[in-house]
């Protein structure tokens, strides 16, 4: 349980920089997150396009781990359909979630995120973006909520 | 009082530290340093040695039978009763009832004494910096009755607007609520000067203590409050156990708000009469290893002296206030000149959740959020702030520990 793992380079940059922040001119989907134990609160928009995520943007207040685990998303997500985005979900919850798992090879960037199933009071920092995601793509309204 | 506080001999802070056993434990290889008594502080071993005790040696239920376990647990219970009487100075241990903690203490007035008195349109009085145990309640009772809840503003440095909280006063005024300590900034209200202003207009009042009785000596007849609410587990007690110390004429005159054993006197299906006090507030087998516990925590804070404590968290308070003002990017969120023994702050670039975590790793415990007072962390305009909260056990060299962990915690994320 080193704290090195936690915070990997990624982590920091992405949390100092992060990519896609903002808001869209026309989103097709939007949802929004919240962690009431620390405040976090995150916005999500989509564009989606013949069944891909064309484009994707996200605002809000929170640590380094939502913030970094919702930048390296976006980046991640960006031109996949819908079907990938929903397997890439799966892999992305049992990395954070199952602390014997192999870190599989194709999650790239997104595997600087394994470091947090060693920290389970942040699984749900990693994972709040993650749920927010689904949330839009189901076109539920209602915010979510971690707790 | 200064001159007062420096006459008395120091708290021998070293050989007090080997009265908690959990203090000599390591987290993630690191000497725990805890400050997070504000959340719940640690036991000393009298009091986990009292609890164990009782139920090796005198359990069964109390107010009950006649044999002579029975009788042994009554006596004892009813005896951390009369210790609390003393340590508030309570007119009679009839106004003494045994609760979960400071929430119950708060809803049992809430729903005894509210629900019967509030009528469409009376206000309830409550403080911009209360915990979310003392503004729910009230929603609740305002809800059920129709009463109004109104807020008395606080400044930037966190204390609460007294020209404001006078003028709020009003003839329809029935019940002034508010704390005697800020959880999450600090600040000590001068709650005799509030409870004078709304007794000369004929308004109840209510002091949640939760944050103050481990800090300073409490005399709820020098106050002159008609409740005051406690719990246990921030006193080095236990957990589970609480006080609402309410002034006779006004408890007597309440309804009984849960029904079953121990508050009553007879029952049958024609009609119920009810206990005395304080035991008409006390329906069902109490907790009893939790109150002897908390006899014997008021037992080990008399031992070491409440104003001997105070000199010595002041002195914490005033070397953390500097050390961590001297933090780069550091800013120390409730600066009101009155502040009670804790430290609440924000680092610029560094989100609290990820600060705990940091601390946590240099075995540090700190509460980091919005430390149930979410209108507390609007006004400030924070999603959360970082707390370190000091007990008489804490030292300097603990303080230096988190000022040093602080600067790192910039460097790796800020």
């Amino acid at each position: 349980m080193d704290l090195a793992d936690l915070y990997r380079d990624v982590i920091v940059d992405h949390n100092r920089n992060p990519r896609n922040f903002g808001r869209l001119e026309h989103p097709s989907r939007a949802a929004d997150g919240h962690n009431p134990l620390c405040g976090d609160r995150l916005h999500l928009e989509l564009v989606l396009d013949g069944g891909r995520v064309a484009d994707v943007r996200f605002d809000g207040k929170g640590c380094a781990i939502s913030t970094a685990s919702a930048s390296l998303m976006t980046e991640a997500i960006k031109g996949k359909t819908l079907p990938e985005v929903e397997q890439l979900f799966g892999t992305v919850h049992d990395m954070l979630t199952r602390r014997d798992a192999p870190v599989p090879p194709e999650l790239g960037k997104l595997a600087a995120l394994s470091g947090v199933r060693e920290f389970p009071a942040r699984v749900k920092c990693a994972s709040l973006c993650w749920h927010t995601l689904n949330a839009a793509l189901a076109g539920d309204s209602a915010p979510v909520k971690t707790e | 009082m200064a001159a007062e506080l420096q006459a008395l001999a120091p708290l021998d802070v070293a050989r007090i530290r080997e009265d908690f056993p959990i203090l000599a434990r390591a987290i993630r290889g690191k000497p725990l340093v805890y400050l997070d008594s504000g959340a719940s502080a640690q036991r000393p071993k009298a009091v986990i040695d009292a609890m164990s005790g009782y139920y090796e040696r005198h359990h069964a239920n109390v107010h009950r039978g006649v044999h002579t376990l029975s009788q042994e647990a009554t006596d004892l219970f009813e005896g951390a009763r009369e210790k609390v009487r003393r340590f508030l100075n309570a007119a009679s241990t009839r106004e003494i009832v045994f609760v979960r903690g400071t929430t119950e203490a708060i809803n049992l007035v809430a729903q005894s004494w509210g629900r019967s008195r509030l009528k469409p349109g009376d206000e309830i009085v409550i403080t911009w910096l209360e915990h979310h145990a003392n503004i729910v309640p009230w929603q609740m009772a305002c809800e059920q009755t129709g009463a109004v809840l109104k807020i008395v503003p606080i400044d930037r440095r966190g204390v609460v607007d007294h020209e404001a909280y006078l003028s709020m006063l009003g003839p329809r005024t029935k019940l002034a609520a508010f704390s005697h300590v800020s959880n999450a900034l600090g600040t000590v209200l001068p709650v005799r000067e509030m409870v004078a202003a709304a007794r000369e207009r004929g308004i109840v009042t209510l002091i949640d203590g939760a944050q103050a009785v481990p800090h300073q000596a409490v005399d709820v007849r020098e106050i002159g409050c008609d409740f005051y609410a406690f719990s246990g587990h921030k006193l080095f007690g236990p957990t589970g156990i609480g006080v609402l110390y309410g002034r006779e004429a006004v408890l007597a005159a309440m309804p009984p708000w849960q029904g079953g054993g121990d508050m009553i006197l007879t029952v049958s299906f024609s009609g119920t009469t009810y206990n005395e006090l304080p035991y008409r507030f006390e329906a069902g087998t109490p907790d009893i290893a939790g109150a002897i516990g908390l006899g014997a925590a008021i037992d080990y804070v008399d031992s070491l002296g409440l104003e001997r404590i105070a000199a010595w968290e002041h002195e914490l308070l005033d070397y953390a206030t500097r050390r961590l003002s001297a933090v780069p990017g550091l800013e120390i969120v409730g600066t009101a000149p009155d502040k009670a023994s804790l430290v609440s702050f924000t680092i610029e670039g560094v989100h609290p959740h990820d600060l705990g975590t940091i601390l946590d790793a240099e075995g540090i415990a700190i509460r980091t959020g919005h430390h149930c007072a979410m209108p507390v962390m609007e006004f400030f305009d924070l999603p959360a702030t970082a707390r370190a909260s000091f007990a008489f056990y804490n030292t300097r060299e603990e303080i230096d520990v988190l000022a040093a962990a602080l600067v790192r915690a910039r460097e790796m994320l800020g």
